[in-house]
C-alpha cells in the first residue's frame, strides 16, 4: 500500500526558461521579516482542529445514532440495555483496536474472525486433551495467536504480496484447521465442555465475568476494551513505535530511508492483532465453556468496518484507536438498537452498510476540509 | 581544486622543499571535508562515470551540473554510500574511504536529501523531523515521546534556517514543495550532517519556490556545512555555488572556481545554448508556432552571451 496523495504536491511544469532570469535576481533577497500576527494561523480555530481529528466523522455518527434510537426505542436508554449495547460493542471493539492500528500501519487482516476461534479452540482442546489446568491452554493459545500474527506479517514482508492475499490465505487455512483439528481431536464440530476443569473458574473471572455497577451488570470485556483503547492510543500518539506505525502506513519507503524498522513494526502490528484475538477468544471460551469450530467467519469484516467508520484510512497512515472504538460502539448500537426498537433484525446489515458508506464519505469530506485550511 | 592562483597560499614555498624528508601532515596541506580524485564507476563493462575530481569544504557550495544521464545520480550514490566507486579515491577529512552503506556515509557526516525527501505527508512536521530518531523521556516500558522538546527543537531548527512556519503540528503534506525541501535540509543539519547532498532540490519547483530553496542552501552553507548541490539548471547553480563540476555522458567536462567562470560560459558549457538552438531549428522545421519560435530564439540569443555580468551575485 502506498501513501495517499491527499495533499497537493509541489507545483510543476513552470516554464523553466522563462523563470531563469528572474531567479538570478531574486535569489539573494533576505528572508521576509516574520509578521507579528501571522495571518495564516488565524483561521485555524478550535473547531477546525476538532474537525481535523480522524474520529470526528464517527463521533457525529455515533451521537446521531444514539439520539435516533433514544427516540424510537426509549428502552434503549435504560442502564441495563445500555450495558448490553456496551457489551456488544466491546466484543467488536477489542478486535477493532488491533485492526485499527494495523490499518494505520498500512495493512489489513482478513483472518481475524477465524483467528479468534482458533485461539479459543487451541486453549480448549489442549487443556481437554491433555487434562491440564486450563491456564496452560490459555498460555498456549496466546502463543498460537501471536504466532499466527507473526506468520502473517513475516510472509507479507518476505513475499511483498498485498496483505489482502496473504491474510485471505491465512483465513482459509485457519478455517480448515479449526474444523479439521476440532473433529480430529474432540470428535465433534464443537469442543467438549471444559467447565469442570481445573482453573476454569479463575479464568472465567478474568475473561468472562461481570462487574456490578450501581445495580447494573457490566461485562468485564467492556473494561478490557476501554483499557486496550487507552493503551493503544498512548502507544500511537506518545511512543516511538506509534510514530513508526503512522510512518510505515503513510509511506514505508520514506520511513525506511530515515531508519524506521519497517519490518519489525509491521510484524509487531500483526502480532498485536493476534493478541486482541487471544483476548476475545478467551472470552468466548470462558463465557460458554465450549467453542463452535465453524464460528467467526465474516467477523473480520465487522472489525475492519469499525476501524473504517472510526476514520482509519484503508490505505494507511491516518486514523486513531479511539476512532475504531467509536466505530465498534456504532456497530453495537445498531445491532442492539434494532432489537430494542422491535424491528426485524433482517434490516441490520442494511443499516450497517449504510453507516459504513455515510461514515466513509463524512470522513473524506472532513479530512479534505481540515487539510486545505 | 583550491584557490591556488591568487591566494597567498600559492606564494608560500612548496611543502616538499620545506620539509625535506620529514612528513608533517599538519602543515598547510589542504585537507578538504570531502575530496574525490579521478573517481569512476563501472557496472560490468558499462562505464557510468569516469574521471571525476571535486572537493567539498565547510561553508562552501559545490555544484554538480549536468543534463539527464550525465552521471549525476551515480556520483551522488557513490558519495552517499549507495554504490562504491571502482576507480580513483574518495577522501573524507584527508582519509581515504570507501563507503559501503548509507549508514556509513551518515556516520561520516554525509547526508543526502533526495527528490522524494523521505517525508510522510500525512504526518505532522515535528513527527517527520524526528522520524526514526525520536526523543524520549521516562524509562523502561513507560518510555514516551518528549513531544514538547521535539516540537520546540523543530521550530527552532526551522527558524534557524529562516523558515517561519505556521504550526509544526500541521501535516507536512500541507507545506509547499520548497518548504518541505527545507524541513528535510534542516533535519539533516540537526542530525549532525557536515556534508549535505541535495539532489535536484529545485527541479520540480516554480520560480518563487526555487528561490526559497536556494536561500536555504545559502543558510546551510553559512552554518558551516559543505553543500553538494546537484542541478541541471546553471541559473540556479551559479548564484549560490563556489565551485562547479560539469558532467556530460558520465565524464567530467570541467571543474571551475566561481571566479574562473561566468554564468554564460557555464550555460554554454552545459550545452544549454546548443540545445536551445537545436530546439529552435526543430520548431522552425515543424512550421507554425511562430510566437514560440521567436521566444526560443530570443532565449538562445540571451543565453549565448548577451547577459549582463551584474547577474553574478
Amino acid at each position: 500500500m502506498t501513501h495517499v496523495p491527499v495533499v497537493e504536491t509541489s507545483t510543476t511544469g513552470t516554464d523553466q526558461r522563462k523563470v531563469i532570469h528572474i531567479m538570478t535576481n531574486t535569489v539573494l533577497t533576505p528572508p521576509a521579516a516574520p509578521k507579528a500576527a501571522d495571518e495564516r494561523v488565524a483561521s485555524k480555530g478550535a473547531i477546525t482542529t476538532l474537525l481535523g481529528r480522524p474520529e470526528f466523522g464517527a463521533l457525529v455518527g455515533a451521537v446521531a445514532m444514539f439520539a435516533f434510537f433514544a427516540l424510537v426505542a426509549p428502552v434503549f436508554l435504560q442502564p441495563s440495555s445500555f450495558a448490553t449495547v456496551l457489551y456488544g460493542s466491546s466484543t467488536i471493539g477489542i478486535m477493532a483496536v488491533g485492526v485499527s492500528l494495523l490499518m494505520i500501519g498500512g495493512e489489513f487482516d482478513l483472518s481475524t474472525g477465524v483467528a479468534v476461534i482458533s485461539s479459543a479452540l487451541s486453549a480448549s482442546l489442549f487443556s481437554w486433551y491433555f487434562g491440564t489446568n486450563v491456564w496452560v491452554g490459555v498460555v498456549l493459545a496466546l502463543i498460537v495467536s501471536l504466532a499466527v500474527g507473526f506468520i502473517n506479517g513475516w510472509i507479507l514482508i518476505k513475499t511483498n504480496l498485498p496483505s489482502f492475499i496473504v491474510t485471505l490465505a491465512t483465513f482459509l487455512m485457519l478455517t480448515g484447521l479449526n474444523l479439521g483439528l476440532t473433529r480430529l481431536i474432540g470428535g465433534s464440530v464443537s469442543t467438549p465442555s471444559i467447565a469442570d476443569m481445573d482453573g476454569f473458574e479463575s479464568a472465567k473471572a478474568v475473561f468472562a465475568s461481570s462487574v456490578n455497577i450501581a445495580g447494573v451488570d457490566v461485562k468485564i470485556t467492556v473494561f478490557i476494551w476501554i483499557a486496550l483503547v487507552a493503551v493503544a492510543s498512548w502507544i500511537l500518539l506518545r511512543t516511538r513505535v506509534g510514530n513508526w506505525i503512522f510512518a510505515v502506513g503513510g509511506d514505508d519507503k520514506a520511513a525506511r530511508a530515515v531508519g524506521v524498522p519497517v519490518v519489525r513494526t509491521k510484524i509487531g502490528l500483526f502480532m498485536g492483532v493476534g493478541f486482541c484475538a487471544w483476548i476475545l477468544g478467551m472470552h468466548n471460551l470462558f463465557a460458554f465453556a465450549t467453542v463452535q469450530s465453524g464460528e467467526g467467519i465474516g467477523n473480520e469484516f465487522l472489525y475492519i468496518i469499525a476501524a473504517v467508520i472510526g476514520g482509519c484510512l484503508l490505505t494507511g497512515g491516518y486514523g486513531s484507536a479511539v476512532g475504531g472504538a467509536i466505530g465498534a460502539f456504532i456497530f453495537g448500537m445498531a445491532n442492539k438498537g434494532i432489537v430494542y426498537a422491535e424491528w426485524n433484525p433482517d434490516w441490520f446489515k442494511f443499516f450497517l452498510g449504510l453507516m459504513l458508506l455515510l461514515a466513509t464519505i463524512v470522513n473524506l469530506v472532513v479530512k479534505k476540509r481540515a487539510e486545505t485550511k | 581544486m583550491t584557490n591556488t592562483k591568487n591566494s597567498p597560499a600559492a606564494e608560500r614555498i612548496d611543502q616538499a622543499t620545506l620539509l625535506h624528508e620529514q612528513t608533517d601532515p599538519l602543515t598547510h596541506t589542504p585537507v578538504h571535508l570531502l575530496e574525490l580524485k579521478d573517481v569512476g564507476k563501472h557496472y560490468g563493462n558499462i562505464i557510468a562515470l569516469t574521471g571525476v575530481t571535486m572537493a567539498v569544504d565547510t561553508g562552501r557550495v559545490t555544484c554538480v551540473l549536468g543534463d539527464n544521464g550525465a552521471g549525476k545520480s551515480t556520483l551522488i550514490k557513490i558519495i552517499a554510500g549507495l554504490h562504491q566507486h571502482t576507480t580513483g579515491t574518495l577522501e573524507i577529512m584527508g582519509a581515504e574511504r570507501k563507503l559501503n552503506s548509507p549508514r556509513e556515509a551518515l556516520d561520516s557526516g554525509i547526508a543526502a536529501v533526495y527528490q522524494d525527501l523521505a517525508v510522510v505527508s500525512l504526518m505532522p512536521i515535528w513527527r517527520n523531523f524526528f522520524l526514526g530518531s525520536e526523543l524520549t523521556k521516562g524509562i523502561g516500558p513507560f518510555k514516551s515521546l518528549d513531544v514538547e522538546a521535539m516540537k520546540k527543537i523543530t521550530k527552532d531548527e526551522l527558524a534557524a534556517m529562516g523558515i517561519d512556519l505556521r504550526d509544526v503540528e500541521q501535516p507536512i503534506g500541507q507545506l509547499s514543495g520548497g518548504e518541505r525541501q527545507c524541513v528535510a535540509i534542516a533535519r539533516a543539519v540537526h542530525f549532525g550532517a557536515k556534508v549535505l547532498i541535495l539532489d535536484e532540490p529545485t527541479a520540480a519547483l516554480g520560480v518563487k519556490q526555487s528561490g526559497v530553496v536556494l536561500r536555504y542552501i545559502l543558510q546551510a552553507r553559512d552554518r558551516g556545512l559543505g553543500v553538494i548541490f546537484i542541478t541541471h539548471n546553471p541559473h540556479h547553480a551559479f548564484p549560490v555555488g563556489d565551485r562547479f563540476l560539469l558532467l556530460k555522458r558520465g565524464k567530467s567536462i570541467g571543474y571551475y572556481d566561481k571566479k574562473d567562470i561566468t554564468i554564460d560560459e557555464l550555460t554554454s558549457q552545459m550545452a544549454g545554448g546548443a540545445e536551445l538552438a537545436e530546439l529552435a531549428h526543430e520548431l522552425e522545421q515543424a512550421g507554425g508556432h511562430d510566437e514560440v519560435l521567436a521566444e526560443v530564439k530570443a532565449e538562445v540569443a540571451e543565453t549565448l552571451g548577451t547577459q549582463e555580468p551584474s547577474h553574478r551575485a
